[in-house]
């Protein structure tokens, strides 16, 4: 209505401002290096398939929490068919040893904070 | 994503079939499927604690259940009382059982430290008040916490007549003398209680403070009240034995032989 | 019609930026909480809701109050109210928002507030509550809106509004019904658990609600050219009046229950409120100065000379609502967790953070508020 043309000047350095990080990031290039995870210790395969970890683990831990502490059952039988017990500490990290290298360095690359963390602990027995 | 929404909307309808017939249904999603510890027989358990004081005081200032209890589960030690963490603990037995005794009881009965804990209590009032089922009454009578879900609201420490829960006021980790990896600890801004050791039932064991009792002079039996052959069934089914505040209808399954 | 609240003079100005740093504040203190958490309130094992729960049960009142002239208006015509039946649902909107904001400070987990949302559980109160008060922002942002819209264009309000505006006198009552539930429903602690509780809350709220409406209204008269009127004026006199003496009366009933079937759980309640308890008496001067504040002025409102006339007027609502503050806002939550269900005597007092928030909030309120009525004033073209 009035001053449409400030108005749209605003929005316009606005928006800009609000995705200033992902130009930044674009300019600087930096999202061309994904980072190096650490393989796991031991253990053929994780217990669905990779592709599927990779974009859905974060489903599949929640499923499991449920599962678990939820509903008191506390094995999972995976696609193929094997039984794992459910534990994050127990079974996903008796392979994934090194979470720093593992868990955190992809976390930190995605800018995301999990909160499992601040519950769970490593099963290194030392205090963070 | 898909699978979070379509509960929810299930639940959001469910919620208009009004209250009483939601609350069955609601309930039944977090219950049905049946947990090992209730079995595939159709059992129905209804696991209980049963502590003998007398016993218990003939030990003097022993502590080994609270010990154990509190290594197990990862319990800070906060020193301020205002902002402790405790599951189980000990209490004079005048304010445990206020009705019971009077000032003209024994002096040794009134004086007693008896161990309190969470009363898994049957008709659980937190469970009644919870507003996200954070805390919910199991298949086998277990009165349990999801501390993922738990919003902070404290609502369950308002309802619950015994005193058997603890919030987070601050992040308990830096307060935990010796951590333990197989057992999480708390977050900050969360209520926690005993949960019966269920993680150890599933396992087969019994709760870790009865078994430390067990140890030193067996003043605590644990078992299945619904099986009138248990220890328990026996014992509460025998002996004269108190549970705290009857009057109020919630049926507490921690019985105390005083 | 919103910017009309950008354009205003000197003083104006001055309040809202007042206000805006106070939420500044508040909005830092909470910052502290929420890196640090619940630890820098005052709260305790033993007393798990103080302030902040207190200053949403005295907060949910005076939105509810807002029926005491929606009723009159819609339903019985009376004409008197016109012009200030808009301002209180402004006030119910301003009230019912410091509410949600009280109650998210409150959590632990506030970034998990949305799980009420996501795991709806019809046997607890809270969630009811939740749903009422959202309905009840709803249901007066649409009417005030549709209301006042047809007002300005002096047209006759759409006809479908008018169910709307009736479904919201029962609505009204039923948030404050519901908020007493939370209290009243648990048998852990006898103080509360009381059926005259939601009449109580309702009665002084219909007082409390109806003095800061006069308030408001003495303050518009003096600092613009909007006068409600002597005549709507007297109404709300008499309706604070006798709400106060209703909520009294409920007052008086607990007393007699409570003190003369004597069972210890029930009276070291009020014991702790008002003569104090194992030592500790931190509430029994604010209890005692509440209730002969409030009698005295309801005593006061009595006399028809110091009811009409605006100055006095102005003196007795300032004390009902500094009365039923005190008592809704500090005793009411706390004496219930006093002496705690093990016979623990602890104390609370809220902490500096505590009360940087709450002021927060309420300045939020102001603001809101004081946007709301800017939109109204000026639309109405009377400053
Ligand atoms: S003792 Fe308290 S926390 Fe435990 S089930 Fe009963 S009401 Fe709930
Ligand atoms: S504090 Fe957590 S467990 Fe307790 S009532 Fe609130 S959400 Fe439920």
């Amino acid at each position: 209505m009035y001053d449409g043309a400030k108005i749209i000047t605003g929005l316009a350095v606005f928006g800009a401002m609000v995705t200033l990080p992902a130009w930044y990031g674009w300019a600087g290039g930096s999202h061309g290096d994904a980072p190096e995870l650490a393989p796991p210790a031991h253990g053929e395969h994780c217990v669905e398939s990779v592709e599927f970890m990779r974009s859905s683990h974060m489903q599949l831990l929640n499923q499991w929490r449920d599962q678990a502490i939820r509903r008191g059952s506390r094995s999972y039988r995976s696609s193929s068919g094997e039984t794992y017990k459910i534990s994050l500490t127990g079974t996903c990290l008796d392979c994934h040893q090194a979470k720093a290298e593992f868990c955190d360095r992809c976390h930190n690359y995605m800018g995301v904070q999990p909160t499992c963390w601040n519950c769970h602990v490593e099963p290194t027995g030392v205090k963070p | 994503m898909n699978k979070s929404r379509r509960d929810f909307l299930k639940k959001a309808g469910m919620t208009l079939l009004g209250a009483s017939g939601a609350r069955f249904v609601i309930l039944g999603i977090a219950d049905a499927e049946h947990l090992p510890d209730s079995g595939g027989s159709g059992v129905r358990r209804r696991w209980a604690i049963a502590i003998d004081t007398e016993k218990c005081a003939s030990q003097g200032d022993c502590t080994a259940c609270i010990d154990a209890c509190n290594a197990e589960h990862n319990i800070p030690r906060i020193d301020n009382p205002e902002e402790e963490i405790k599951w189980i603990w000990k209490e004079r037995a005048k304010a445990v059982f206020p009705h019971q005794l009077g000032n003209d009881s024994p002096r040794t009965l009134r004086d007693r430290e008896i161990p309190v804990l969470c009363n898994h209590c049957e008709n659980p009032p937190c469970v009644r008040v919870c507003p996200t089922q954070a805390t919910w009454k199991r298949d086998d009578g277990i009165v349990m916490m999801d501390q993922h879900r738990c919003i902070g609201c404290r609502y369950c420490i308002v309802g619950c007549p015994y005193g058997a829960r603890s919030f987070n006021f601050r992040d308990p980790r830096r307060a935990i003398d010796k951590l333990r990896s197989d057992y999480p600890t708390r977050t900050r801004g969360v209520v926690e209680k005993c949960t019966l050791c269920a993680e150890r039932l599933a396992i087969g064991a019994q709760p870790a403070c009865v078994e430390a009792c067990e140890a030193t002079c067996g003043a605590m039996v644990f078992g299945d009240l619904a099986n009138p052959d248990s220890a328990i069934g026996r014992l509460v089914r025998t002996t004269l034995t108190m549970r705290r505040k009857p009057e109020l209808g919630t049926e507490p399954k921690v019985h105390y032989k005083l | 019609m919103l910017e009309k609240a950008l354009d205003g003079g000197r003083g104006y100005w001055a309040w809202v930026c007042t206000l805006l740093a106070l939420i500044g504040l508040g909005f830092v203190a909470y910052l502290h909480q929420f890196n640090n958490g619940l630890t820098v309130t005052g709260l305790s094992r033993d007393v798990p809701w103080g302030f902040y729960i207190a200053q949403f049960t005295f907060l949910v009142g005076v939105a509810a109050s807002a029926v005491v002239l929606v009723l009159p208006y819609y339903l019985h015509d009376f004409k008197a109210f016109g012009k200030l039946v808009v301002l209180g649902e402004f006030l119910a909107i301003s009230a019912v928002i410091m509410c949600m904001l009280f109650i998210f400070v409150d959590m632990g987990q506030p970034m998990r507030v949305v799980n009420v949302i996501l795991f709806p559980t019809p046997h607890s109160l809270m969630f009811w509550d939740m749903t009422v008060l959202c309905g009840y922002l709803v249901l007066n942002v649409l009417i005030s809106r549709v209301t006042f819209r047809a007002e300005i264009q002096e047209l006759p309000p759409r006809p479908w509004i008018r169910p709307i505006i009736i479904l919201s006198v029962p609505w009204a009552v039923s948030i404050h019904t519901v908020t007493a539930f939370l209290y009243s429903g648990l048998a852990a602690r006898p103080f509360w658990e009381s059926a005259v509780l939601a009449p109580r809350f309702l009665a002084s709220a219909f007082s409390a609600g109806p003095a800061i409406l006069i308030m408001l209204a003495l303050l518009l008269a003096r600092i613009t050219a909007f006068d409600v009127g002597d005549k709507a004026l007297h109404r709300l006199s008499t309706i604070m009046l006798y709400a106060m003496l209703a909520n009294l009366f409920f007052v008086a009933m607990e007393f007699f229950t409570v003190f003369y079937s004597s069972i210890p759980e029930h009276t070291h309640h009020f014991r702790y409120l008002f003569s104090g308890l194992e030592g500790a008496h931190r509430l029994v001067p604010w209890m005692w100065f509440s209730l002969i504040l409030g009698t005295g002025c309801a005593i006061g409102l009595l006399v028809p000379r110091l009811r009409h006339q605006r100055s006095s007027l102005a003196f007795l609502s300032a004390g009902i609502v500094l009365a039923i503050w005190i008592d809704k806002g500090l005793g009411m939550v706390v004496g219930g967790f006093v002496p705690s269900p093990l016979g623990a005597v602890t104390e609370y007092w809220p902490t500096l953070p505590e009360v940087g928030i709450s002021t927060g909030i309420y300045a939020i309120g102001a603001l809101i508020l004081t946007g709301l009525y800017k939109i109204a004033l000026s639309e109405r073209a009377v400053i």
